[in-house]
């Protein structure tokens, strides 16, 4: 069996064992990488030689020895946060050059608990897309189909470890940006409840939206490295001060007489027939070990992505008020300083980053902000009733991920739109604020479908224990793209 | 539906745009706008706006400074323009 395609737990046990060093881990995943990343360009920076001496030095501490952590685990980390001493430019201009002078929480944890810092994976620009299409450095392929998008925004860390490129990654989600590009690629995805995962060093998209999570190669290490990342953080004030639970512990295999909801206006006419079959067929697994079924309904589902637009591109427009040209990153000089202003952003950022900051700016501007951002407010009330009213009728909420498969790149990369609903059944999840994982059941026409499992808030330990359960109960990882 | 005013907006973004993007961006937030305004089909009478999804609020802590453990010199270098330890921005106050 080679390295690079086991998992966390796997190679912890031959870690703990002595079986295999973290530098022959690292060397392996670094040899994998140099063979495929060519095809994939999941990785927008690496540095081998650095990677190296970090497993050398947990090798010399012994720190893979305790068969805990993440000892010698190789892990990717998404462009939008920050490790101290690499590059973090959101895959924009903007930022070319910027090197991060700190850790994010997520990223300090990581090097406690032992892990290798990989390197940077690719993104839509700020995290603006759900197909790595808005990279300003160039697109990343799906494992599955060199043609295709891997999803987005974090795209190039759901691909890197599909391909085996990296043990495990973390991305950001804010409308999806985990779960979609996990289900297109065929890995484990999860988005945590709003508050659980300090977003400390993490580059502020949509901030009453985003999370921080892992993509893993199964349910078991979701639960792993999501139990390094998870717990307070006086560092983010949205961070909820409450103990992270043992989430392995909570994997139990056992779903008899938990109640599952499906709700009817998660399985749409326009919807891939083939994805709904193959998601019904995975609810039914589920069933089949003795979960109950039970339709419950989101009746504001269709006005999600309205909502979402407006209220994500308000705060975007916001937070990325900061890029300017005085601090860091690109300045274009101009007669003054508004005209200075004017041109950095104009240069620096992408198509998307600008329709977006354009469209949140004008929802905020007077005359138009109680019609437009006010109203999103309010709706985004009704949604988050919804869920709280659907989960005191069942434990958790199956879904298809994604309406269809992977779709080939630049087929929607000019219609925003036809883009933006790619994300109706993830952005509930962010809107009401409790978590949602994606983990692979099936194929159609040999691409990857995802069954998303939603939890209330703080519920990781019920989606990750369902999630589990139907992975044992079936055998879609054996299956791995052809490179 | 009012026509947005895209000079105006893009101003108070401070955002230069080509005549080409103008025309583009213009276009495609139409459309989106459009897509937005199914909003209007619902009442929204009496509903409380929600900001965030976090149950926490006004979280304080005490107002001391505290060392943040990183050198100057590690942010300047990030800088597009830098001297003597601080940042030079161009002319704000005449």
């Amino acid at each position: 069996m080679s390295l690079p395609t086991l998992t966390i737990h796997e190679l912890r046990q031959k870690l703990r064992a002595g079986e295999v060093s973290a530098r022959e881990v690292t060397e392996a995943v670094l040899e994998r990488i140099a063979a495929v990343d060519e095809k994939i360009r999941g990785y927008l920076w690496l540095n081998p030689e650095d990677a190296r001496r970090q497993a050398d030095a947990l090798d010399q501490a012994g720190a893979c020895r305790d068969g805990r952590g993440l000892g010698g685990i190789p892990v990717a980390i998404k462009d939008v946060i920050n490790v101290a001493g690499q590059p973090g430019t959101c895959a924009s201009k903007i930022l070319q050059g910027y090197v991060a002078p700190y850790d994010a929480t997520v990223t300090r944890r990581l090097r406690e608990a032992g892990a290798v810092l990989l390197g940077r994976t690719n993104m839509d620009e700020f995290a603006m897309g759900s197909s790595t299409e808005n990279s300003a450095w160039g697109v990343t392929r799906n494992p599955w189909d060199l043609e295709r998008v891997p999803g987005g925004s974090s795209g190039g860390s759901a691909a890197v470890v599909a391909a085996d490129e990296a043990i495990a990654a973390l991305g950001s989600d804010t409308g999806g940006s985990i779960r979609q590009p996990a289900a297109l690629c065929g890995c484990v995805g999860l988005k945590p409840t709003y508050g659980l995962v300090s977003r400390y060093g993490l580059v502020a998209f949509a901030s009453s939206l985003d999370q921080i999570g892992p993509f893993t190669k199964d349910v078991m290490d979701a639960a792993i490295l999501l139990g390094v990342i998870a717990g307070h953080d006086e560092r983010d004030s949205t961070s909820v001060p409450r103990p992270a639970p043992d989430y392995v512990a909570a994997l139990t295999r056992e779903v008899k007489g938990l109640r599952i909801g499906l709700p009817k206006e998660y399985f749409i006419p326009g919807m891939d027939r083939e994805v709904e079959a193959t998601v019904r067929a995975a609810v039914a697994v589920l069933e089949k070990q003795g979960a109950e079924i039970v339709e419950v309904s989101l009746p504001h589902t269709e006005y999600a992505v309205a909502v979402y637009y407006l209220i994500a591109t308000a705060e975007a427009s916001a937070n990325l008020a900061r890029f300017d040209g005085m601090r860091y990153g690109l300045r274009v000089r101009g007669e003054d300083v508004v005209e200075t202003y004017g041109r950095t952003r104009g240069q620096g950022f992408g198509a998307e980053v600008k329709r977006r900051i354009m469209l949140g700016t004008y929802a905020l501007s007077a005359g138009y902000y109680d019609a437009y951002y006010v109203r999103a407010q309010k709706v985004r009330t009704l949604i988050r009733r919804d869920v709280e009213e659907a989960f005191r009728r069942c434990d958790v909420i199956a879904t298809p991920t994604t309406p269809e498969v992977a779709f080939r790149a630049g087929q929607k990369s000019g219609d925003p739109l036809q883009m933006y609903l790619s994300d109706i059944f993830t952005i509930s999840c962010n809107l009401a604020g409790n978590c949602g994982i994606s983990v692979p059941c099936g194929f159609v026409r040999g691409l990857p479908v995802g069954l998303q499992i939603l939890g209330p808030a703080f519920g990781e330990e019920q989606v990750l224990r369902v999630a589990h359960a139907y992975e044992q109960a079936t055998d879609w990882r054996a299956q791995r793209p052809r490179l | 539906m009012p026509e947005m005013d895209i000079d105006h907006v893009a101003h108070l973004a401070r955002l230069e745009l080509t005549a080409a993007e103008k025309q583009q961006i213009g276009a495609q937030l139409q459309d989106i706008l459009a897509y937005v305004a199914k909003l209007n089909q619902l009442d929204v009478t009496g509903v409380e706006p929600t900001a965030h999804a976090t149950p926490l609020q006004n979280v304080l802590r005490p107002d001391e400074v505290r060392p943040c453990g990183i050198e100057r010199e590690q942010f300047l270098k990030n800088a597009p323009e830098q001297a003597r330890g601080l940042f030079i921005v161009p002319k704000i106050v005449e």
